[in-house]
This record gives structure tokens, sequence and C-alpha cells, in this order.
């Protein structure tokens, strides 16, 4: 067996200090419109392969629900598989089989979406039948009581067999004093068996139509021919006149430091998880979040991060550190940490060692090095990201979804090579504040707590 | 970069097959190409993008740990990330950085998998770094009892995790004391016991050219990838350890309830299955898309989900492997629930092994399979996975262009026929992990 010592070390030093010569990002593959009714349309190119992805997006999510319907929107969003005046139930996504293709949707807090898989030259389908159940869902009484036993095996699958699942739902809830992102996204089980087909239907009426729609296509497409597309397809659609604001009630000033310990026997393996209220990326305004997304990676960010440093290899005293931050959101997001602590290390040892580590952090500042790799890897992520263009369609539609532009977003990439130092630091002092933060133990059912 | 390159271009011997796949996608050609040391790789050359795919299969994967040392293999693909030459683990850490590469590592019971993606404009001293750490790891007594507390961590969590504790309970009824029957993972008592010669040893079994297939997509030609075949893998020992035998499979109707107090069960059912290079394989997996092959229109999705809302997925699906075949199923239902679900699934597999498909099922699934292949191949990364993952599956350079002949070709009567054979619904064994009402085990 071959062991020997190669010179990858020395090269290693040479490389970082270069730029990375071909690390555009991919604004040339992507072109954005507006139709006549107010649909926002964004073309992604790639011509690799004929495959097309076509999606619509709705600016309309679970923090958009009326009080006590919580998981109304995911609701819908499995109602949509159903019938049409045009569409027998399930039709469309046979359709797309017998084409093919997969389909799928999904929801989250600020939108639900809906996309399609298939051979570039389907592309035209996919329109008629999407525009189709954009307005003209119908759903009988029989199709809400049995789908709204799936989504509650869902809630069983996703949430209640899973109880870190419980665990982050109850840390979302706390974090969220006033705001609808503090209830889950699938929904609380005693709303969600109470959800019937007038709730399904009033937030399909209030929320589905091209004007608070996002039409993202990606793939193998030429923009003129998507244009003539959507203009033949979504284009016909009137806008909604009566379109509400997208009002959500906001934060009040966070005052009180919150503490959980949630305790459940199929716990194996306890953990620390603490989270911040924290601004999101804004429009024109995405300096602050930029200096997060680092904060997160310089601390939190695998085997060369200050926690992993500190926590995993000076002192030993936890198996995994992590932090978190997720910049887009419509409304303030947050900033988490997370620390599963070594065998025999307590969880009030290893929530102090998080806390001292944090604190020595704020006073060494930042380590250069560690923050150029990290920006000199986001370059290359560009590059990477080119390989996955429904990726790129994802970043788009979440972001426009969100309040942000194509231009913020194709911004966003530079921005996180301007950020400095200071302004790390800066962000970390003014955002991580206990008032703000909730600390939650996940525990084994029968494990004692003690301080 | 490039100068090496054009340089080394006249010394690389290469063999390029040049395979056309469907007339869809006409741009993607796969060539095979061999290095002048003797390493053959299959090749698509794509210079949109200014970075390369590579992918690295050693066949064995967990199933060549020695006696004893279960999760010997599983352990050292996470170490192979903690340290390399002269560097300890967050030195090594730092380089991976610097470079703006990602190298990751996975172990399943047929193969040791590596996945690289670097840039072209440092692609030497990126495959530098990874042939330093594929021939000169370190194993560090501090890595390892790092990385062992990390596994040993996901071994108590999987000990609580329902679809884990079926997964162990279905594959050990099917295989016994074979390397299938067991988690790659090993056991805390294995785990805990491993020491750092056991590291050593089990990288000696794994990392060796006899079990070696290669592919690679993307901002590279045939020269420049013949050369770094030899610099990365040349000085890879000929043989590692020997590949276990077939394993017997041995499956009897039935049902095994584990109790776990939980509010969904969770089923994993199967029987015996078929392999791949069974005449039957085409037949059996038009079949197996009809059945539960995961769209929403499947036989089980429609039955179990979309007509009674007992669950939000069920699935099934052929498991063709080097040494053993299953045919497996599974879905979630909550307890009050899962006797019915089961019952319903015992009778979609009885119904299509009686009566078989329908001509327009057939049909639809013939559309649906030969439509949605091409889809697959896009993006580097996922064509040299695929690409890859045909040469350990032993298939021709040409199956992509074929393979949907092949489908095609599938007639009514063989589908059939194929049904009556390949579901064996007396042989059908539910492990039901939970507290499901109405259901015990019993045969």
């Amino acid at each position: 067996m071959i062991r020997r010592i190669a010179l990858a070390a020395i090269a290693v030093t040479a490389v970082l200090a270069a730029p990375l010569r071909a690390a555009e990002p991919a604004e040339d593959m992507v072109t954005a419109f507006t139709l006549e009714n107010g649909m926002d349309v964004v073309v992604i190119e790639d011509h690799r392969a004929p495959v097309v992805q076509h999606m619509v997006w709705y600016r309309a999510g679970s923090a958009d629900e009326p009080p006590g319907q919580s998981g109304v929107a995911h609701f819908l969003e499995h109602l949509l598989f159903k019938g049409t005046d045009k569409l027998e139930p399930g039709e469309l996504s046979a359709t797309v089989a017998a084409n093919g293709g997969r389909d799928n949707a999904f929801t989250s807090y600020d939108y639900t979406a809906y996309f399609q898989r298939i051979a570039a030259d389907r592309l035209e389908l996919m329109m008629q039948m999407e525009s189709d159940r954009m307005v003209n869902l119908r759903l009988s009484e029989e199709e809400i009581v049995t789908e709204r036993e799936v989504i509650l095996e869902e809630r069983n699958q996703r949430t209640d067999s899973d109880p870190r699942s419980l665990f982050r739902e109850q840390l979302s809830a706390a974090q969220y004093l006033n705001h609808r992102y503090g209830q889950p996204v699938i929904g609380w089980r005693h709303e969600m068996e109470a959800l019937d087909r007038e709730d399904a239907l009033s937030f399909y009426g209030t929320y589905y139509a091209p004007n608070n729609a996002i039409l993202v296509v990606s793939g193998d497409v030429e923009p003129e021919e998507v244009r003539q597309l959507a203009e033949k397809y979504y284009g016909v659609i009137p806008a909604n006149p009566d379109l509400p604001e997208r009002f959500r009630s906001q934060e009040p000033p966070q005052t009180a430091e919150r503490r959980m310990v949630y305790r459940d026997p199929r716990v194996a393996q306890p953990y620390v998880q603490r989270s911040y209220l924290a601004p999101e990326r804004n429009s024109g305004a995405q300096e602050k979040a930029a200096a997060l997304y680092l904060l997160a990676e310089l601390l939190g960010g695998g085997n060369t991060s200050y926690l992993a440093n500190a926590l995993q290899f000076d002192q030993q005293l936890a198996v995994y550190t992590g932090a978190f931050y997720s910049g887009v959101s419509l409304d303030k997001t947050s900033f988490s940490f997370l620390v599963v602590p070594a065998e025999g290390v307590g969880m009030q040892e290893a929530e102090d060692a998080l806390d001292a580590t944090f604190a020595r952090f704020l006073e060494e500042g930042v380590d250069p090095d560690q923050l150029e790799r990290i920006k000199l890897q986001l370059r290359a992520a560009e590059i990477y990201a080119r390989d996955n263009v429904d990726g790129i369609a994802n970043r788009y539609g979440q972001a426009l979804t969100s309040g942000l532009t194509v231009e913020d977003v194709q911004e966003w990439p530079h921005i996180l090579q301007s950020v400095t130092a200071d302004e790390i630091i800066a962000v970390a002092r003014e955002v991580l504040q206990p008032e703000a933060s909730v600390t939650g133990w996940m525990v084994r059912a029968d494990e004692e707590v003690t301080q | 970069m490039t100068g090496f390159a054009m340089i080394r271009a006249g010394l690389v011997a290469c063999f390029a097959l040049l395979i056309s796949v469907l007339p869809v996608s006409a741009e993607i050609r796969i060539k095979e190409v061999t290095s002048p040391g003797g390493i053959t790789a299959w090749l698509v050359e794509d210079h949109t993008i200014p970075f390369t795919a590579l992918e690295l299969r050693f066949r064995g994967g967990t199933s060549l740990d020695a006696p004893g040392k279960r999760g010997a293999i599983n352990l050292i693909t996470g170490l192979l990330e903690e340290g390399s030459g002269e560097m300890p683990a967050q030195d090594y850490a730092r380089a991976v950085e610097s470079l703006a590469v990602s190298f990751s590592y996975d172990a399943d019971k047929e193969a040791v998998s590596v996945s690289a993606r670097f840039l072209t404009e440092n692609r030497d001293e990126a495959i530098d770094l990874l042939h330093q750490t594929l021939v000169a790891p370190r194993f560090d007594q501090d890595a390892l009892d790092r990385v062992r507390a990390q596994v040993l961590s996901g071994l108590r969590s999987d000990a609580e995790n329902p679809n884990d504790i079926a997964g162990r309970a279905f594959s050990k009824m099917a295989f016994g004391d074979h390397p299938y029957g067991s988690d790659g993972s090993g056991t805390i008592d294995t785990v805990s016991t491993l020491t750092r010669q056991d590291m050593f040893d089990a990288h000696d079994a794994v990392f060796a050219r006899d079990r070696l297939f290669v592919s690679a997509v993307g901002d590279i030609d045939e020269a420049a990838l013949g050369a770094l075949l030899d610099t990365l893998l040349g000085d890879l020992p000929e043989t590692g350890a020997p590949q276990p035998g077939p394993a017997a499979v041995t499956i009897e109707g039935g049902t095994t309830v584990i109790d776990y107090d939980t509010p969904q069960s969770v089923a994993l059912f199967g029987h015996v299955g078929i392999d791949r290079e069974d005449p039957r394989f085409f037949a059996a997996y038009i079949m197996n898309q009809i059945l539960g092959g995961g769209s929403f229109e499947s036989r089980l999705m429609t039955e179990v989900r979309e007509k009674r809302g007992l669950t939000y997925g069920v699935y099934s699906y052929l498991l063709p492997r080097d040494l053993g075949s299953v045919y497996m199923g599974s879905l979630a239902s909550a307890n009050s629930k899962m006797a019915e679900a089961v019952a319903v699934i015992r009778e979609e597999w009885s119904r299509l092994a009686r009566e078989g498909v329908t001509e327009k099922e057939l049909q639809d699934a013939k559309t649906y399979l030969t439509g949605a292949y091409p889809l697959r191949f896009d993006g580097n990364g996922r064509i040299a996975s695929i690409l890859v993952g045909m040469q350990l599956d032993g298939m021709p350079i040409d199956y992509v262009r074929t393979r949907n002949d092949k489908i095609n070709a599938v007639t009514l009567e063989e589908i059939n026929r194929v049904a009556s054979e390949v579901l064996q619904p007396d042989n059908l064994h539910f492990v039901v992990v939970g507290r499901p009402d109405g259901l015990k085990t019993g045969g």
C-alpha cells in the first residue's frame, strides 16, 4: 500500500491568492419581463439537454393564511391536483406522466409553487394546463375529506414521527410573538382537522391570480418563445383587482430571552438549539443580510469554522456544531446555532461553551484568511450552480415571492464579496441579542435536566 | 493548466467509442477513454461550464468489512476528509476550501463512492489533493475518535428511528448473516472497538484498481482525462479484499410487528426479487412502474392514498443488487389505518399477479419511462453519476441508446406472464414498526 506524501499543501497556497477567472454569475442566462396583466416571467436558459422545467410561483404561503386556518395554503396545494372544468381529477399529473414528465408542488411560509419537468417541446401543453388550474379549480366534498386525511398523514410523517421536527415547531412558535412565521407550514393538527372546502376556495380566490404569480421557465427554451406562449395562456387571464396587500402582523420589539426544554422518549441524541430574530434580505438593501450569511459561514460552516474549531477540535465538548441563516424571507427571519454535546457533556455545559465561544469570536474578530476562503468558495459556487438550472430557477422563484427583484438576485453574489470583517462583527453585535433569542434543549423524556 | 494538457496530449493513447444517445439528446456522446497506464473511464465532454464532475466507484463497499469489524469501511469514508499527507484535519479542510473543490465520499453495500467537482483553472492542484486523500490518509487517532463519536451519535439516533428499525429488521430477515443482512454503519459495539489499524486495513480492502469504475463529465478532453487518471489512480494497488459470495435471500410470507411508541407506523414490505441480468428485468421494471413506481398514477398510490387517504406516500421498487435481489416497498400510515393499508397493498399485489395489467397501463408506462429517460441526462454531476452506475451494473456503453427500445419491446403477454412469476403475494412479508391496530406478528 502506498502512503506517500504528495505536494498539495504547497500548491494550495499559490491558488489561494489567485482570483477565480471565470467567476461571473450566471446573469447572461436570465431574461425577465412582465405580462400586461401583471404576471412576472423569468426565463433561465440552459441548452445542454432538451429539457424544460415549467414553474408557477404564487405570492401566497402559510404566513398569508387567515387566523385559525393554519395549513390551508398547503392543503390547497394538494387540492390543485384535483379537477377543473377541462381536466378530470388527476388528469394533469397523468398527462404530464404520459408525456414522460414529472410534476409536483411545494408550499412554504411565503410561497406556493407548482412545477413540471418535461421534454422541452411539451412546454405549451404545460402552460395550457397550469393556466387552467390558476382560475378554474373544481372541488367536490368527497375530495376534500379524503385529501384532508392525506395531509394529516403527511403531518404524521414529517412532524409527529420526528422529535426534531416537533422541537423545531415549538422553537419557531416561541421565536415569533406576533408574526405567522410562528405557525407551521403544514398546520397545527387541530386546525388542519377543521379545514373545509370553503377555506380552501377562499384562499384560492384571494391569491391565485396572474398578478400574484411568477412564471419561471428554465432549460432548453428561448425567451421569445416563452413570451409568446405565456401571453397566449397566462396573458388572457384577467388580473384580480381585489388582490389584497400582503400584510402580516409584524413583530413587536422582543425584550425577553425565551428558554424551553422539549422532552420526548424518542430522543437519542440531545442537543441545544438557539435562534435569534434576524433581518432578512430586502430589495435594494441586502448588505446586512450578506454580513449575516458570512457570519453563519464563519461560525458554523464546517470543520474550519470557529465553533467547530473551539468545541469539536480544541475543547472536544461537541460532536457537531452549526450556524444557520437564510435571508430569503418576506419578513423577519432567524439566525440559529446548533450544538450537539459530546458524550458525557451536559446541556448547560454545552450551552455555556457556545456562549463563551461566541463572545470570544466577537473579541478576536474575523480571521481574514478564513473570510477570503469563504468568498472564494462563494465565487466558485456560482460556477457550479450553473450545472443545475432548476436550482437557479428556485433561487428566482423564492426571491421574487419574498419581496426581492431580479436585480437583487443578481446583485447578491457581488454584495457577498463586498462585505468586510468589520461589518460582520458589527452585525453580529447588533442582531445576536439575548432578548431576541429562544434557547431550546431537546432531551430524552426520562432525562434529568440539571443546571 | 491548458499547457500541461497539450504537452501530454501526444502521449495519451485514447480509444474513443463515440456513442450518440437518444435522438432527443443527440448532444450527449459517451466516449470510453483508456489512460496510458491502462485505466478506463467513460467521458462526456461538455465545455459549457468550466468545471468537471468526476465519479469513482470501488465495488464491494461496506460488504468488504472484515469479520468483527462492521462499520470500518463506513468510518473511513468519514475519515478521508480528516487529513492526508502532512495535513491534519483542519489544515486539510482549509486546503479543500482554498481550491473551491468539493470531494464527497459515501459507502453502501455495493460500492464506495468518491464524487469530486473541480474547476478547470486549478484542476491539477485539485487532482493532486484528491490523489493524496486516496493514497495517503492519516487516520489520526484524534480524528478517528471524533468521527467515531459522530457515527455513534448517528447509530443511537437510528435506534430510535422507526424507518431505521424497520430497515435493519427487514435486512436481517432477508439476508441473515451475509453482509447485506446488517447495516454497513455497524453497531455501537463494533464501532466502539475499531482501532486505527482497522482503518488502514479497511482502506487496503477497498481502494484497489481491480474494482474501480470511473466517469467524468464536463470541461475536460480525452487527453487531459487520460493523464488525470494515471496521476490520480495509477499508484493504487492492483487488488484489495476478495468480494463476498452471493446471498441466499430467504423471505417468508407474513407480518412482523415491532412495538414502538409513535403515532404513525412505518412499514417495509417485500419478497425475493430478480437480478438485472434476468431476461425478464425490463418487463418487471415496467410492471413495477404500474404497481408502485413512484408516480401519482401508480395502482398503490391510487388505491391507498387517492381513494382512501391512508398515507402520504406508498412506493414499490425492484432492488437488484450484485449479491442478492429483493422486491421492496414502503409506506407510513397512522396506527389506526395501517392494517387497512396493508390489506389494500396485499390485494393489489395479488390482483396484479392474477390479472396482469391492461394494454393502456402498459402503453402509459412505456410512454412515461421512455419519455422520462433522456430528462435524466442534464447536468455534469447527474450524468457522471449515471455513467459510473451503468459501469458498476455491467451495462454496455451503448446502453443509453438501446434502453428505450428494450422498454418498447415488452409485450402485454410478456409483462403479464412476468407479473405472475415475479410477484409472489404469498411470500410478501411486512415489517411494521409502531403500534398498528389489528396487526400482529404472524404468518
